[in-house]
């Protein structure tokens, strides 16, 4: 009897050791081929080029470039309001019918699919406020898809400041704001970085919001000013895979973009983590 | 809590414009719905209604009688979404328990980052990944009619769906106390009963949030599924022919289709079904989790 | 004697726990008062009344008066960051703020500036370099810690030992000026060593304080304090000169909790 019973859990933990493997093999397959089918195409002149032919020669500049101004609409928008947001429903309120409804939305929201956000941005950004296929849509758009992000990752890091610390403060006669300004966030400071660092790269590897706000697929020049067109690589990537003039031909340019979408999301990830590890050490509570 | 009513200035103005930051998550959502609503609307006086639920023919482009019926699109979007789930719940559940049961610090160590990397390549390159070269694995195994199907989907999406999976699923068995643990095995039971009959359906509430929130975000998936499904409109269930996806049909069409036209109305329709599928899902995940949470 | 703090009618209720119920008692200046009572009797609930602390706790309720210098200081219409200014606490588990001690000290007073009479009014100004330094090293020293730690006024207040961390925030209470000094079992995660050493400052610091302590030890309260209050199940049961309340008890559930008989 005893024999039966630790045998079936031999069996039934080998499967498990096995599902555990599969998805590292997953990974690993995944990556290797991302890896090995881009590095022929990879090189400074592949990063630092604008395109040619059609997109059959040169470089992917423009999409690299414009990711970035993406990246950088949702920092400036998505984060301060979703800091803001965090710091409101962490020290302000706290129990009342309120906070349950933002927490209601900011979890809904983190459920909407991204196309659905697409409609959102051509909708409202594109054709309702007039600003166009341009990147400020673009980046709008992804500004509202990482907020639920950013707002809990930031919330996660403020809630995690000991309440001793506040109440040390508050008994020494500091207001509300002076012992957030003071003593939580200087410690949740670490915490939220991370979650801007994870937000930002998720936005940077959006596409679909990116495809109803006017991603363009070849542009010989870069942008302008907000108000412009743009390219982006994981569109780019999308574009040649499908739609490009000569599938076979330009797949090494199809996977190197990959790979460059992957080393600048994953990089960024990396850091990420590197990151919180490194604070979560240094302030044991 | 109690309100001081000594507020000087500046903190009034921090406390209102941190008030304001929190409203727009508040605003977000309602512009979403109610952009849906506004864009769909007039595809309800244009089209049957009736006929776009029941019918069987998705096919908007056609010059002189377009077909909208969703039914080719659903059953796509169940398809893939079922069969990832089929894959992903047996795997992910297996990963979560070995993960928060079996495994050594020290492999937990490698295996963790290598989940959390999973949860971050950005769905165009696992659609890429499908398009490219599990779409020939799969006609090399299967020998399907055409490469691009919904099994090619399913698997890239089951893929995408564990990670999600196992990391709710895991923090809900880290959440059983030792203590319970312990009480089992003092009464003799082995690890693998002790999981069985104690951990999982302590952390029951959880593992099936995890499910219900991996499959959610299955059906909302647009990438993988538009570049790994083929993209064919027709109405069937063979896993190894081509479908379309909700989300798919959104993303392709709205480059053909003109502004304001019906088949653009119609698009802002189907969105609006898939926001209200995948927000009755959510909801279903959030229920679950707090009508069901074990009290310790 | 004069009352620095007396206390009508008051009322808490955690939802709808009521854990202290109608509270009335006066508290001595310049004198040492201990709170006494078994765990839960509401010892804590009551002093946290004091500096209006029980106000973060959300679905907590606090009825009644609470009168300082004539003030009812529960009142909707008082500004409760000067209260706590006024009345400070220190905590059970010593909280330190990761930051230098020199900077410990010095936060309570470079937010509320100095109090100085000007052209015949009390107006606030902000310190000088000079004006924290005095003020840091005068509590340190009051709060017996300078000695210890004048050297390494840069070094974090957390790499103290537990009793000078919270001799630390003694001194960190003491910068900002109070009148009133709430002590929440300040001893109770230190040493005996630790323990004595603050004992002592306590008596010390009477002289120019009004110091309030709850406190879970008998003997520490029949050491220090000037008078005693004895709490259970969130009524006060009896209060009066330590001397009396330890020695001849009126009531008897105050006779019981003494001689060790309360379960």
């Amino acid at each position: 009897m005893m024999l039966n019973r630790k045998a079936t859990e031999v069996a039934v933990f080998t499967m498990f050791r096995g599902c555990a493997l599969l998805v590292v093999l997953a990974l690993v397959v995944l990556l290797g081929y991302i890896v090995t089918g881009g590095l022929e195409r990879l090189s400074i002149e592949f990063l630092t080029e604008m395109p040619r032919r059609a997109n059959t020669q040169g470089g992917i500049l423009p999409a690299i470039v414009g990711t970035f101004y993406l990246m950088l609409i949702v920092l400036g928008i998505s984060v301060p309001i979703g800091v803001m947001s965090a710091v409101y429903l962490v020290e302000y309120e706290q129990s009342s019918w309120m906070g349950r409804v933002f927490k209601l939305a900011a979890y809904n929201l983190a459920g909407v699919p991204s196309i659905v956000y697409g409609l959102l941005g051509l909708g409202i950004f594109v054709a309702y406020l007039g600003l166009g296929f341009s990147l400020i849509s673009a980046g709008l758009t992804l500004s509202i898809m990482t907020l639920p992000l950013m707002i809990s990752s930031a919330r996660e890091a403020i809630a995690a400041v000991p309440s001793t610390v506040r109440e040390a403060s508050y008994a020494l006669g500091a207001t509300k704001w002076q012992t957030i300004w003071h003593h939580v966030l200087p410690y949740a400071l670490p915490g939220i970085f991370t979650g801007i660092i994870l937000s930002v790269s998720r936005a940077a590897g959006e596409t679909a919001p990116l495809m109803l706000t006017g991603v363009a697929m070849s542009l010989q020049r870069l942008p302008d000013s907000f108000f412009d067109s743009f390219m982006a690589l994981p569109y780019h990537v999308f574009y040649m895979a499908t739609q490009s003039s000569d599938l076979l031909a330009t797949r090494p340019i199809q996977y190197a973009t990959a790979l460059v979408l992957l080393l600048l999301v994953l990089g960024m990830n990396l850091i990420a983590i590197v990151l919180r590890k490194r604070y979560r050490d240094k302030y044991r509570w | 809590m109690r309100k001081n009513k000594h507020l000087p200035p500046r903190e009034k103005a921090i406390q209102l414009s941190l008030t304001l930051a929190t409203w727009s998550s508040v605003v977000a959502l309602a512009a979403v719905f109610g952009e849906l609503l506004l864009g769909a609307l007039p595809a309800f006086s244009s089209i049957n209604i009736i006929d776009f639920f029941t019918g069987t023919v998705w096919n908007p482009a056609h010059p002189m009688y377009p077909l909208y019926g969703i039914l080719p699109l659903f059953v796509g979007t169940l398809m893939v979404s079922f069969g990832a789930a089929l894959i992903a719940i047996p795997v992910g559940l297996g990963c979560s328990i070995w993960l928060a049961e079996l495994a050594s610090p020290r492999v937990k160590a490698i295996f963790k980052p290598a989940i959390e990397i999973l949860a971050g390549i950005p769905s165009v390159i696992f659609g890429f990944f499908a398009l490219v070269i599990l779409s020939e694995w799969i006609a090399v195994v299967f020998d399907p009619v055409t490469k691009l199907n919904a099994l090619n989907g399913a698997i890239m999406l089951a893929v995408m769906m564990v990670p999600i999976m196992v990391t709710v699923a895991e923090d809900a068995m880290n959440a059983v106390p030792c203590s319970l643990r312990e009480a089992s095995l003092a009464l003799g039971a082995t690890r693998w009963e002790t999981i069985r009959h104690v951990v999982v359906p302590a952390s029951l509430s959880g593992v099936v949030a995890a499910i219900v929130l991996a499959f959610g975000r299955a059906v909302g998936e647009t990438m993988t599924v538009l570049m790994a499904t083929g993209n064919a409109t027709a109405l069937h269930f063979d896993l190894l022919r081509s479908v379309q996806t909700m989300t798919a049909a959104i993303a392709i069409d709205f480059g053909e289709v003109e502004f304001g036209s019906e088949h653009y109305h119609v698009l802002f329709l189907v969105g609006l079904v898939l926001f209200v599928i995948t927000f009755i899902i959510n909801f279903l995940a959030e229920w679950v989790t707090r009508r069901y949470r074990e009290e310790y | 004697m004069t009352t620095a703090i007396r206390t009508d009618d008051l009322h808490v209720y955690f939802d709808k726990n009521h854990a202290l119920k109608g509270v009335s008692m006066d508290i001595e200046m310049n004198r040492v008062t201990a709170v006494i009572g078994p765990s839960g009797c509401g010892k804590s609930t009551f002093i946290r009344c004091i500096n209006r602390m029980n106000d973060l706790i959300p679905g907590c309720m606090v009825k009644g008066k609470v009168m300082v210098d004539g003030e009812d200081i529960n009142d909707d219409e008082i500004d409760v960051v000067n209260v706590r200014r006024r009345i400070g606490m220190v905590f059970q588990k010593p909280n330190p703020f990761p930051k230098s001690i020199y900077e410990n000290v010095a936060y309570g007073p470079r937010l509320h500036g100095v109090a100085e009479m000007a052209d015949g009014r009390l107006r606030r100004r902000k310190h000088t370099k000079k004006d924290l330094d005095e003020i840091v090293e005068h509590s340190l020293k009051r709060a017996a810690l300078w000695d210890e730690v004048k050297d390494r006024l840069d070094k974090s207040g957390t790499s103290l030992s537990g009793g000078q961390q919270q001799r630390l925030c003694i001194a960190r209470t003491l910068a900002v000026n109070p009148e009133i000094i709430l002590f929440d079992e300040p001893c109770s995660a230190l040493d005996p060593i630790a323990t004595a050493k603050i004992e002592d400052l306590l008596v010390d610091l009477k002289k120019d304080y009004t110091v309030v302590i709850v406190t879970h030890s008998m003997q520490q309260a029949a050491r220090i304090s000037d008078r005693t209050a004895f709490f259970y199940l969130g009524d006060l049961v009896e209060m009066g000169d330590t001397k009396q309340i330890f020695e001849r008890p009126q009531k008897e559930l105050t006779e019981q909790y003494i001689t060790g008989r309360m379960g």
